[in-house]
């Protein structure tokens, strides 16, 4: 009878020590995605930091060759300053977009400027700007990914229920407003 | 292609089982037929195994400065190579490990290798013909290919495989020699189990000669779903499987050899450099499954 009792005790012991490790570690797991997804959004903003440092001399270096364009030179600096000073997610998000307009219309009209086309530091600006708008495409591609992952297994039995008693909430995925900027670019020759 | 992710990581776990089941059945045969109280020979075969781990672990820790020496390799910068440097650079944000050491070799035939024993470690070596031959999109599926072999550690995977074929073979030579030279004076012993210890017998003799056959097919095996498993992670990684299918039909049809390139590291680049393909042997022994195979398992993500 005691032995009895002695074996039960030490099974119900047992099954109580695996729910809790299993909570601990299902816990962890949900603690490292999420810290997951929120280092993949810092990175996305250390590339965006990236390219604020390279604007001010590519600006200087076009000014010295295309005195004329200033306005296209102020727009690009205002849509600098805008996207720097963006204070919420959406407001950056739009900032960027525009940002990102005004090189192009920057980069479009050094086609009619052939010494500033030949200039070595503007070719360089060039490569090195066009080589971090792909930094930044793919960091938040890498958000995306870490974000699916978390949002994922707080949704799946039994994190789900974890989920709900720490309040996991889901993260936003990073969304490209423009249709346009989700195909590649195509450039026409006509 | 997670569903290709998923199924490649299964079957090359699945084969790693099996040959660690084989490595214990064979330890078993052996060391059942040659029987107890053979002292000698299990320490012999505890010095093998030891021996077999030691390599195992210069070849681990050493094993990228040894290949990017003998193949030549030189290390770039951002200036000397901008396309090469910020595809590696963007891809690993993408695959989220640190981004890898760029090297090069002077070659114009096109390939690339990555190695390294973990991603802080990790180097991507590719030719300059690579860089020549292949458009953006393309040489961004490379970079992605080899990418994904660093953030599985695959050199790590393959040396563990390595050494337990490694292992198998030394037992299998041991147990030969044990039945050449030492069976005899066992049996004059007399302590021999009859019928069964017979089977045992012929068992062990069978297992001696074709198990390091049979180790050698399967890690052959496991290397090829790491190819696949590594193509799937790369279409991934860039969003454009089309972009890495393009590249290896590039890379088949290119019949110049990597004059960097021999036997001994032929099995790391992303396509076989030798070019001396060809033989019945070719399928079961290589180390990549065949292009077109490759290629139909991109254009199906």
């Amino acid at each position: 009878m005691g032995d009895a009792l002695a074996i039960v005790l030490g099974l119900i012991c047992c099954l109580g020590l695996a729910i809790v490790g299993g909570i601990i570690l299902m816990y962890n797991g949900l603690i490292t995605l999420r810290g997951r997804a929120e280092n993949a959004w810092s990175q996305i903003d250390v590339q965006l930091r990236r390219r604020y440092d390279l604007i001010p001399n590519l600006v200087e270096t076009v000014k010295g060759y295309a005195k004329h364009e200033s306005q296209t030179l102020e727009a690009v600096i205002a849509a600098r300053n805008t996207a720097m000073n963006a204070s919420t997610v959406g407001e950056q998000a739009v900032a960027e977009n525009a940002l990102t307009q005004t090189l192009r219309s920057l980069f479009a009209l050094s086609e009619a400027y052939p010494d500033l086309k030949a200039n070595q530091n503007f070719l360089a600006l060039q490569e090195e700007l066009s080589g971090t708008e792909s930094m930044i495409a793919r960091s938040r591609q890498f958000y995306n990914d870490c974000t699916m992952d978390y949002n994922n297994k707080i949704q799946m039995f039994p994190h789900s229920i974890l989920a709900n008693m720490f309040h996991f909430t889901e993260r936003e995925f990073f969304k490209i407003d423009e249709p346009e900027a989700r195909g590649p670019v195509h450039v026409s020759f006509s | 292609m997670y569903e290709a992710i998923r199924r490649n990581k299964w079957r090359s776990f699945l084969l790693v089982f099996f040959l660690t089941l084989f490595l214990l059945v064979v330890g078993y045969v052996f060391g059942h037929a040659i029987g107890k109280g053979e002292a000698g020979g299990i320490g012999g075969l505890g010095i093998a195994g030891i021996l077999a781990i030691v390599m195992a672990l210069v070849s681990y820790y050493g094993s990228d400065r040894i290949v990017l020496a003998i193949s030549s390799a030189r290390e770039v910068t951002r200036e000397e190579q901008p396309r090469l440097y910020y595809a590696v650079e963007s891809l690993s944000l993408a695959a989220g490990i640190p981004p890898p050491r760029a090297f090069i070799i002077e070659d114009s035939a096109p390939n690339a290798f990555a190695t390294g024993r973990d991603p802080e470690h990790g180097v991507i070596c590719v030719t300059t013909g690579l860089l020549d031959k292949l458009d953006k999109l393309e040489l961004e599926g490379v970079i992605a290919h080899e990418l994904a072999h660093i953030r599985n550690r695959d050199v790590m995977f393959m040396s563990m495989v390595v050494v337990m074929v490694g292992v198998i073979a030394l037992l299998s030579d041991l147990a030969m020699r044990y039945f050449f030279w030492g069976g005899g004076r066992r049996r004059g012993r007399g302590d021999s189990g009859g019928q069964a210890g017979a089977i045992i017998l012929v068992a062990a003799l069978l297992l001696a000669v074709l198990a390091p056959v049979i180790a050698g097919l399967i890690r052959m095996a496991i290397s090829r779903k790491r190819e696949l498993l590594a193509d799937a992670e790369a279409a991934k990684i860039t969003r454009y499987p089309k972009g890495l299918a393009d590249a290896l039909r590039k890379l088949e049809y290119d019949t110049e050899p990597l004059e960097a390139a021999n036997k001994a590291t032929a099995h790391m680049y992303i396509v076989n450099p030798l070019k001396d393909l060809g033989g019945f042997v070719n399928g079961l022994y290589s180390t990549h499954p065949p292009i077109a195979e490759r290629v139909n398992a991109l254009m199906a993500m």
